[in-house]
């Protein structure tokens, strides 16, 4: 069969089973886009190469399935950063491609260049500038290949314009032979029996459960080996919805803005299963003091995470689902009541708290409990960057894994929305709500065009703090509430803009208005912005100040 | 502790940018690096010799073999290997020099390469050790220039890196 380059571009697609593209055109991408819509691939347009690439991002963290993005060259390429190198950070599976100029115009600053492969060379797990149609096939199965398997990633295919018209005869390639690439999958089994081992030994054992447990299918698995050695489960950002947030053996998030408890619990440990996760800085605060207590299993797929921030005593690299499963079968019964109730004690000294009347404002927490109450927890919740993502976690207890979609890696604001966007798409039956700053949510803004445009029925609430929040509660606590460039007093009426884009705007500006307006949301079918104008100096606490150990909490007031 | 480690890359564009980006994004220092094909011209070797502790060797080592051109790494200095460096030195050598300057050329095995009224060029190959003792002793008469090749090294014995272990 022969075929131009854009059309095996789309034929490829077909053939890895994708559903949806998304994208923005372009002068260097128009072979792409024809071709695309003379297929039957469905496909979005968004308003921003941004918004695409985030909608993209959330599909494929709800479907677990790689998305697919198709951008212009130099503006359209350059766009893309910050998509990419967030997905890079959260290991999502993408596949990116940009048109670029033609072959014989690279290296000549030409219009609209830009050497979009060397820009992503840090940020993507793999990239190709391809020259020749004839590698083309073997390209795509590739890129699909490494950003779905191992620890997935972003793959970007830079296409020249003259690759994309060149014709050649097309066979798409079944078996990937990537010399360099190997990740290894099963678990060593001598380190596995040392794992079980120490579990069986442990007396204070802690399961820190990050991304890779969702990512590797493992939810189900964990379950079991938690109830079985019965096991406590504090979760990353990462990993909230690996292990149901409503279960007796849930202890929540740890880290800077973990629970009290699990916090405790983890340093008091006496052994620490870390299952899929990194220990990240905004998880283990100063790392001399994590953990101090504890023997450490690691089991991670990257090799490269093992050893790079905490010694593991017993590091076992592969995929968690494989692991999970042996160790399962090899793990002992056990209970933990001391250490449980021990754990019961924290979490009555110092639950969670907010004060639900101080002043006449709403209660941001408030907001999410409602949220919370009334999907049931069975929403999806896309959330962007600040404090109240950091309450969507705290308040609102995740029952399944691919439920909580945020920027955890990178932190990045303007995710939520087109997140949500791209959740909705993957996810056409469910609820899916975009839990939102008011300073966040006006930097990807233009994307409620596209919510309305394909009638995704979205529902955005902005918790309208009038801040950039947390910034503002580090200036509060660290800068003696020199409140530098935080103030976002001058923002738009978010119910008329709404309406100006065609969706529902709704407005809350009492506790008593909180839950009707939440009803009224989810019983209108399309897109709608709910404003709630929530009490503008709450702070998000426990909070673990830099530079120290977990253990050592700022933990507000307990009214 | 210094290390060299041996390489062996995909032939492949941007394949020597994604190495040298890693070890500056990540923080690591190179020392040397040496690269050239291999007998497979489709398979390149990088000699990088590095100064790093266990910790952060181990991290470089793991981190090289995330990219998906690298094929295989093998630390030289854990095992008995040979490495060479060569060296270009022009000297500041006034015509009365020139005596001396060829005995000390012949103990140390080296080459005059070029010659002017006021200056030599003199090629050597050795370690480290050699270059350093041959770079002191010029130096009396004044070193213009020098440029080395970063180290090369090959394992002792009839082992290959090829065909011996070391991608984990
Ligand atoms: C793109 C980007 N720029 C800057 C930051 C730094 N930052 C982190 S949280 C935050 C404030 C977010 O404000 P808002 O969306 O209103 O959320 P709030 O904290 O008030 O809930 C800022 C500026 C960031 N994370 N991402
Ligand atoms: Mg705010």
């Amino acid at each position: 069969m022969k075929l131009s380059g854009a059309q095996m571009v789309i034929e490829a697609l077909k053939r890895e089973g994708v559903e949806a593209v998304f994208g923005y055109p372009g002068g260097k991408v128009l072979d792409l886009f024809d071709h695309l819509y003379n297929s039957e691939l469905a496909y979005y347009m968004s308003r921003h190469e941004q918004g695409a690439i985030h909608a993209a991002d959330g599909y494929a963290r709800v479907t677990g399935k790689p998305g697919v993005i198709f951008t212009t060259s130099g503006p359209g390429a350059t766009n893309l950063v910050t998509g990419i190198a967030n997905a890079y950070m959260d290991s999502v599976p993408l596949v990116v491609f940009t048109g670029q100029v033609a072959t014989s115009l690279i290296g000549t600053d030409s219009f609209q260049e830009a050497d979009i492969f060397g820009i992503t060379l840090p940020i993507t797990k793999h990239n190709y500038l391809v020259t020749s149609v004839e590698e083309l096939p073997r390209i795509i199965r590739e890129a699909f290949h490494l950003a779905s398997t191992g620890r997935p990633g972003p793959v970007l295919i830079d296409l020249p314009t003259d690759v994309q018209s060149a014709v050649s005869d097309f066979s798409y390639p079944t078996e990937v032979r990537i010399p360099g690439y190997n990740p290894t999958v099963i678990g060593h089994p001598g380190q596995i029996n040392r794992a079980a081992k120490a579990i069986a030994r442990a007396k204070k054992p802690v399961l820190y459960a990050g991304g890779g447990v969702i990512i590797s299918g493992a939810s189900e698995l964990l379950r079991q080996l938690a109830e079985k050695a019965e096991i406590p489960v504090a979760t990353t950002l990462m990993g909230i919805g690996s292990f149901p947030g409503d279960h007796s053996l849930s202890l929540g998030m740890l880290g800077m803005h973990g629970t009290y408890w699990a916090n405790m619990a983890v340093t008091e440990a006496d052994l620490i299963i870390a299952v899929g996760a990194r220990f990240d800085d905004r998880v283990t605060g100063k790392l001399s003091s994590f953990a101090r207590e504890a023997k450490i299993i690691h089991i991670d797929i990257d090799p490269a995470e093992i050893g790079k921030n905490v010694t593991a005593d017993i590091p076992i690299v592969g995929d968690v689902k494989n692991i999970l499963s042996e160790l399962l079968k090899k793990a002992a019964e056990k209970k933990h009541a001391k250490w449980l109730a021990r754990i019961a004690a924290w979490r009555k000294d110092c639950p969670l708290h907010y004060d639900m009347k101080a002043d006449g404002h709403i209660p941001p927490q408030y907001v999410i409990e409602a949220i919370y109450e009334a999907t049931g927890g069975e929403a999806i919740i896309a959330t962007e960057v600040g404090q109240h993502q950091m309450w969507a976690v705290q308040y609102y207890l995740y029952k399944r894994p691919r439920t909580l979609i945020t920027s955890g890696g990178l932190g990045t604001m303007g995710y939520g929305l087109p997140a949500a966007i791209g959740a909705q798409i993957a996810a056409p039956q469910e609820t899916v709500f975009c839990i939102a700053g008011d300073g966040s949510i006006q930097m990807n803004i233009q994307e409620l065009a596209t919510a309305v445009a394909y009638n995704l029925p979205v529902k955005i609430a902005i918790i309208n703090n009038g801040y950039l929040g947390m910034v503002r509660q580090w200036q509060e606590i660290f800068y003696q509430k020199r409140y530098a460039a935080v103030c976002l007093e001058k923002s738009p009426d978010f119910v008329k803009l709404a309406e100006a884009f065609g969706a529902l705007g709704l407005r809350a500006e009492k506790t008593a208005e909180v839950v009707p307006a939440i009803s009224k949301a989810l019983s209108v079918p399309g897109p709608v912005v709910i404003d709630f104008c929530v009490r503008p100096e709450e702070n998000v606490y426990p909070m673990v100040p830099p530079n120290r150990g977990i253990d050592e909490m700022i933990r507000g007031d307990i009214r | 502790m210094k290390h060299i480690l041996a390489v062996l890359v995909e032939n492949k564009p941007g394949v020597l940018v994604r190495v040298a980006g890693l070890f500056a994004r990540r923080g690591f220092n190179i020392e040397s690096l040496a690269v050239g094909k291999t007998k497979d011209p489709g398979i390149s070797r990088m000699t990088i010799e590095v100064d790093a502790d266990e910790k952060t060797l181990e991290q470089m080592i793991k981190q090289l073999n995330k990219l998906i051109n690298v094929l295989k790494i093998s630390n030289l200095t854990l095992e008995p290997s040979v490495d060479r460096e060569l060296v270009l030195i022009k000297v500041k050598a006034p015509t009365s020099s020139w005596a001396e300057i060829q005995q000390i050329v012949e103990t140390f095995r080296a080459k005059i390469i070029d010659v002017s009224l006021d200056s030599l060029i003199i090629e050597v190959t050795g370690n480290e050790e050699k270059l350093q003792a041959i770079e002191l002793l010029l130096s009396h008469y004044g070193i213009l220039e020098l440029v080395r090749t970063g180290k090369v090294a090959l394992l002792r014995g009839s082992k290959t890196i090829q065909n011996g272990e070391v991608k984990k």
